[in-house]
């Protein structure tokens, strides 16, 4: 008992080196989506900026959203007429399929204490997909593993937003075609899913729900259409499925 | 035209509000306490596999698949992401190769 005690307070003691181990196992992970967000953000930081939004207004549109297509969607709507119940609606439905996300980890995120309202704070679809395929290596708490993927993918969104704000002017560099990394990330995301066999009726379900959205509904309005269609699916075959 | 600074503060504080609602929404219906449902549970285990295939196509939603170069670029560089994630396992080879052919295709042959 009293060496239990013991073991106890001496990890208690050394909080510094389990979070350097933390961020040690988490970064690795996150390094797809460090390239994808300065660039996404500084696209963001750009585009507000030529709206006439200083630095700080992406800066803080970042800390508070934190949601790529939801701050395109946040320039657009501050250079249109003042209409806040639209800006709220329009956001809700482009964000929507956060729903499913949280849907999906409701089980994996109870029991981490203070960390887990900044986890669903920033559940974007790049979190997501990290926290959703990876587990914690040994000896790193899933809380403090969830946690710094969350926290990275957050500042590398403000860095990028306001680096593009400030300095996208100046880059000479050729970027096009960058953004394809998130896409990469996807693929190779689905393909980690792919591995377990009972996962794989679930990802073809999802590839053919949303490709029939999409040219049923186009591309602009395919994701509420597609998320309801592969509810009714995954919901009609459960019997299969669960098998 | 640009809205005056306070209103602008409200718009962003809007779609702050809307992004966090769908957010939070699943973890206000089902707080730590409350058990959950065999149905979420089997959600929980299906869904994020076709989120992943959902977040797929959506990445390629304005890809034109009926006209020139026809998805061209895009399933060559995903061809290339799996391949080398099936030889090698490692994400970043995988990401960062297929992510460099894309910007050499889109940059430089079909330029």
């Amino acid at each position: 008992m009293e060496i239990l005690e013991k073991s106890n307070s001496w990890a208690a003691h050394r909080p510094d080196s389990s979070a350097a181990a933390a961020v040690k196992a988490a970064f690795p992970a996150t390094i797809p989506v460090l390239t994808g967000y300065i660039c996404l953000g500084m696209a963001f930081g750009i585009l507000i900026q030529t709206s006439g939004y200083g630095v700080g207004w992406a800066l803080l549109m970042s800390v508070v959203c934190f949601a790529g297509s939801g701050q395109f969607l946040g320039v657009t709507l501050l250079t249109a007429a003042f209409d806040p119940v639209q800006a709220l609606l329009l956001s809700v439905m482009i964000n929507a399929r956060h729903i499913f996300y949280g849907l999906s980890l409701l089980g994996k995120y109870r029991g981490l204490g203070r960390a887990w309202p900044f986890l669903i704070f920033g559940l974007t679809d790049e979190t997501f997909s990290l926290v959703s395929s990876l587990e914690p290596p040994e000896g790193i708490s899933r809380r403090d593993f969830y946690f710094w993927i969350t926290f990275l993918n957050y500042l590398y969104w403000i860095i990028g937003s306001v680096l593009g704000n400030l300095a996208g002017n100046f880059i000479t560099f050729d970027t096009t075609g960058i953004d394809f990394v998130l896409t990469a990330l996807f693929v190779v995301l689905f393909m980690e899913q792919w591995k377990k066999k009972e996962n794989r009726p679930a990802g073809v379900i999802g590839i053919l729900c949303a490709a029939a959205s999409l040219a049923l509904f186009g591309a602009d309005n395919l994701v509420i259409p597609a998320m309801v269609l592969i509810l009714v699916t995954l919901l009609g075959g459960r019997r299969f499925l669960c098998a | 035209m640009r809205l005056d600074p306070g209103q602008s503060a409200i718009i962003i504080l809007m779609v702050a509000l809307g992004v966090q609602l769908t957010r939070w929404l699943p973890f206000l219906l089902f707080p730590e306490k409350k058990e959950l449902p065999q149905v979420v549970l089997y959600l929980g285990k299906v869904l994020p596999a076709a989120m992943m295939g959902l977040l797929v196509v959506y990445c390629l939603k304005h890809v034109t698949w009926l006209s020139s170069p026809h998805g061209a670029l895009e399933v060559l560089a995903i061809l290339t992401v799996v391949l080398l994630h099936r030889w090698k396992e490692n994400v970043l080879l995988s990401i960062g190769g297929g992510t460099a052919l894309y910007m050499l295709l889109v940059q430089v042959v079909f330029a």
